[in-house]
């Protein structure tokens, strides 16, 4: 029986992912337009875009490589794993053990090392602007990132995330000052790692301050669909992330019955739609920043890190 | 026969194959580097044997010091080396017989690359100070020949001069070692050492010179300055060798005096290494980062991942001076399996440099670019070295990386808490050598292999030649296996660990689906071949359901670039400009890179220059003082050099009188 559950939350769990992300892009960018007075797309407008672009012919550039048209695949499976072994409504996945959160973050890791690599395979000036500018945030994005798992496994005891969130969820962590530091770098990272303003914006065009756009700039068709899509499961990994970290109220433990992960999945729905509407809202608040810039907001990230584990270490209690 | 009479045996053939070649000459150099590749498999399999029987054996051969003689022996620690050295060697050896077919002058390098190998094989074997020095100096003085293959170039002849400097220099550092460690007894065998443990003191001492000589030779900060110059300097193969296997046998003499032969260490030595390898990993990365020469880039990044070893062994140092010998194995096994998997994916990558080399005439990044249409099968193997060099999953070099993390992670169990801060701390910047590991290579693979080429050369590059492509295809394998497969790779390495710390991970090789687990299952697993199918499987499905379903329609066009392409292949990123960001955020204090922009006064029509300057500050602060403390030092000794021969009477005299008195105050 739970064997079964288990295979069976890691199933849902695949399926809803990429069934949900979209959706949660469309949800940002609604409540981003009503912020703005304006009405705005439909919330499965980015499932419509993503069908149609499925549907169209790719033009790949004359001086494009195979790895070029494998690049999509590789970021977008690569993303789909990662979003499939960070729990969403449940802990009990049974394929949790594969890897830990370092392994989900290189995971990550992968799929921008292709998109990078992506970027660069036309030979246009765009491409290799965003590929550099995208590996200059993940050099400060990465160590702050492992700092911040630092601090969880040492509340926490493990780097595997499910055990993690069940320790969350424990009622013996109670509120913490080096938890709370964890939170506000791995959000930080979190704007930082999905591109979204004030260090990148998700929403321009032809601009020289652009980044993921940059290096898609020469994809189209099935290949820009796979892309992103591979973009909007980033964003609800992380917020999934975030969510079962930090708030893992009601989150399923191994050993529920089935009503206990129904409830578990609506109020991870719940939640999912609290973040994306705070995002929403956070970005129509703040103006975008300069490139040279970002640096110095991850290295705040950096920063929130190590002082989160030190503080661990100074006393466990805080 | 006894697996170390094998070995010597075979350190003994590779070292005949100099004269050999000597003798046959240049036409038998496609049949002595083929002799060299089978000598080093057998090697291989000899390492992999005495690994698997986890026994030692000993030998003692009737040459060197008359009453001591040449002692030898194959423990598991040196059988983890032997291993590496083999298979290193026998794809290097492999992709010679291709890459020095054309070679005008092959006998300035063929007498030496055998007997190199045999060199090192003869440093893992010796038991004894006098024939592991013997060896090492061997070992140093033909692969300096190696660098000076191509003497011509001026550049060449420093990168030599600065390696003999420097190798001298260990190998002093190495000879007060062993002569601390052999005490006043002078107990030159290792049993004899291992028997008499010194004072804490003295082992702080020894280890302090350990750093010096083996760093010097491994490269670690600040002693790796030789190694940009002079691994590139070298003909490829000699690279791939100087970087994957050479500062791997630094590697092991560290090991073997640290853990084998002296007693546990203070912790502070521990804090030390761990200090040293977490910077030389910063600071080499950030080197290749702005690096434009291919092969030196890799040279560069070779100082990262002796850094990340040395990062590990000092956690083991630390783990082992505070009495916890299972997560001391941890940290040792992930700086050996980190070892070999460098080996790995250096040994291919500068194969592959080495053949690009061939093919463009230059090591330049910035003279290549789209080679990747040009050398499709050098382009698919590099892409495998630079993905599991950039430490990303399933590939071999992020499972040893994990492991260290996870020794990290274990930190809090350690006593003293300046060590309890200092390890998070080492281990977000090996972090941020891992991160930069990954722009450095997506750098080196996008300007050279990718986008468009830059000059006629690279647009008519041909493909390697099918040694090499066989010898990278080898190690490219290796990178493969030992990724998805990392759990009996560390089984076969327990014994080392076990020699070394008294205890080794739990045997991996039966958990469920072969996951890594090395503490506990509640601590932190991974599992390199799930991880890898599940990407393999998803891409897959994502790629059959879209083509069977969608679309498969694919059109060829010229590039869209927001609608202005640009036909100059300049204007495409460039080494520099990749690597601008970074230099500005991280290199304006750790490299001291400056950039200034030269503007013609108005109404000039000249061009605008733009110069950036990023000098590595280990010659500012250490090498330049005391080059300049040299030469003041010969300037002053200058005035003896023309004394009366009364003055240099009384000198004689003067020093004689001292002499005699010091004599007589401590005889």
């Amino acid at each position: 029986m739970g064997l079964i559950l288990s295979l069976l939350v890691q199933g849902v769990q695949m399926a809803l992912v990429v069934a949900l992300a979209p959706v949660l892009t469309g949800v940002v960018r609604k409540v981003k337009a009503r912020l703005t007075r304006r009405r705005g797309a439909p919330v499965l407008q980015p499932w419509r875009d993503i069908l149609k672009l499925l549907r169209k012919e790719a033009i790949v550039a004359d001086s494009a490589s195979w790895v070029f048209r494998a690049a999509p695949y590789v970021i977008f499976a690569a993303t789909w794993v990662a979003a499939a072994l960070v729990p969403t409504f449940a802990t009990n996945l049974q394929f949790s053990w594969s890897a830990d959160l370092i392994a989900i973050v290189a995971l990550l890791g992968l799929a921008r090392f292709a998109l990078a690599l992506a970027g660069m395979d036309v030979g246009t000036a765009f491409g290799g602007l965003g590929a550099s500018r995208e590996m200059l945030f993940a050099t400060v994005a990465e160590p702050a990132m492992l700092l911040i798992t630092f601090t969880l496994a040492l509340a926490a005891g493990s780097s595997q995330l499910s055990t993690i969130a069940g320790a969350m969820a424990g009622p013996e962590m109670g509120l913490r000052v080096s938890l709370g530091m964890a939170l506000v770098a791995l959000t930080l990272v979190a704007l930082a790692e999905n591109g979204r303003i004030p260090v990148d914006n998700p929403a321009t065009h032809l601009e020289l301050t652009m980044v993921h756009e940059a290096m898609v700039l020469e994809y189209s068709g099935r290949h820009l669909a796979m892309i992103e899509l591979a973009a909007s499961l980033k964003l609800l990994l992380s917020l999934s992330l975030i969510g079962c970290v930090f708030f893992p109220w009601g989150i399923a433990a191994p050993g529920d019955g089935v009503t206990t992960h129904l409830t578990a999945a609506a109020l991870y729905l719940a939640k999912i739609a609290l973040g994306g509407t705070a995002l929403a809202i956070f970005e129509t608040a703040v103006a975008k920043m300069r490139v040279f810039r970002v640096p110095d907001f991850l290295g705040i990230a950096l920063m929130l890190g190590l002082l989160g584990t030190l503080l661990l270490f100074v006393s466990r209690g805080l | 026969m006894p697996p170390v009479d094998a070995a010597a045996l075979i350190a003994g053939a590779l070292l005949a194959l100099g004269p050999a070649a000597l003798a046959f000459g240049g036409p038998a150099r496609g049949a002595i580097h083929a002799a060299a590749t089978l000598l080093c498999l057998l090697a291989a399999g000899t390492g992999g044997a005495a690994l698997l029987t986890g026994t030692t054996t000993t030998l003692t051969l009737p040459i060197g010091l008359p009453w001591l003689g040449a002692r030898l022996a194959l423990d598991p620690l040196a059988a983890v080396f032997v291993l590496l050295l083999g298979l290193g060697g026998a794809a290097a050896s492999l992709s010679s017989i291709g890459y020095y077919r054309h070679d005008p002058a092959p006998l300035r390098s063929l007498p030496f690359q055998p007997p190199f190998l045999g060199a090192m094989l003869a440093v893992l074997l010796a038991a004894d100070a006098f024939s592991f020095l013997m060896a090492w100096e061997v070992m140093s003085l033909l692969s300096w020949a190696l660098v000076m293959v191509d003497h011509r170039d001026a550049a060449t002849r420093q990168a030599g001069f600065v390696y003999l400097v420097m190798a001298a220099f260990g190998t002093l550092a190495l000879l007060l070692a062993f002569g601390l460690m052999a005490g006043p007894a002078g107990g030159y065998g290792f049993d004899a050492i291992r028997a008499l443990p010194p004072a804490p003191l003295t082992v702080a001492a020894i280890l302090g010179l350990m750093l010096l000589g083996a760093g010097s030779k491994a490269g670690l900060v600040p002693l790796h300055v030789w190694l940009p110059l002079a691994h590139p300097a070298a003909p490829s193969p000699v690279s791939a060798l100087m970087s994957g296997v050479m500062t791997k046998v630094a590697v092991y003499a560290f090991l073997r005096v640290a853990f084998d032969l002296m007693p546990p260490a203070p912790w502070w030595a521990g804090s030390a290494v761990i200090v040293l390898g977490a910077g030389s990993a910063v600071l080499g990365i950030l080197l290749a980062v702005v690096e434009a020469d291919m092969k030196r880039a890799l040279a560069c990044s070779t100082i990262e991942n002796i850094g990340v070893i040395f990062a590990a062994t000092g956690l083991a140092l630390a783990f082992r001076s505070g009495g916890m010998p299972a997560l001391a194995a941890l940290a040792l096994s992930a700086a050996l399996f980190h070892a070999l998997n460098h080996m790995a994916m250096k040994s291919l990558l500068f194969l592959g440099a080495g053949a690009v080399l061939h093919a463009t005439g230059t090591r330049m990044l910035d003279r290549m670019g789209g080679l990747i249409h040009r050398m499709p099968a050098t382009a698919a193997l590099m892409l495998l070295g630079v993905t599991a060099i950039a430490a990303l999953p399933p590939l071999n070099g992020f499972a040893s990386e994990w492991l260290v993390f996870q020794a990290v992670l274990a930190s809090p169990a350690l006593p003293q808490s300046a060590l309890q801060m200092l390890v998070p701390a080492a281990g977000g910047l090996l972090a941020l050598a891992a991160a930069l590991a990954a722009a450095a290579f997506v750098r080196l693979y996008g300007v050279a292999f990718l986008g468009r080429p830059r000059t006629p050369e690279a647009a008519a590059a041909p493909e390697a030649d099918r040694a090499t492509l066989a010898a990278m295809g080898a190690l490219a394998l290796l990178c493969l296996g030992a990724g998805l497969l990392p759990g009996l790779v560390l089984d076969l390495i327990a014994p080392a660990a076990r020699q070394l710390t008294g205890a080794a991970l739990p045997a991996q090789a039966h958990q469920p689906w072969l996951t890594l687990i090395p503490v506990s299952a509640a601590r932190g697993t991974y599992n390199g071949l799930l991880v890898g199918l599940f990407v393999a499987l998803s891409a897959g499905l994502a790629a059959g359901v879209i083509h069977r379903t969608a679309s498969r329609r694919l059109r060829r066009a010229p590039a869209w670039d927001c609608g202005f392409p640009q036909s100059l292949p300049d204007s495409q990123y460039g080494a520099g400009s990749f690597a601008q960001p970074i230099r500005r955020v991280l290199g304006r204090t750790l490299l001291n890179a400056r950039e200034t922009v030269h503007m013609p006064p108005p109404g000039d029509p000249s061009a605008a220059r733009l110069t950036v300057t990023a000098a590595d500050p280990a010659w500012a602060a250490l090498y330049a003082p005391l080059g300049r403390g040299v030469n003041a030092t010969a300037a002053y000794a200058n005035r003896f050099q023309a004394l009366s021969i009364r003055r240099y009477l009384s000198l004689v005299f003067g020093s004689l009188v001292l002499l005699l008195l010091g004599l007589a105050l401590w005889g």
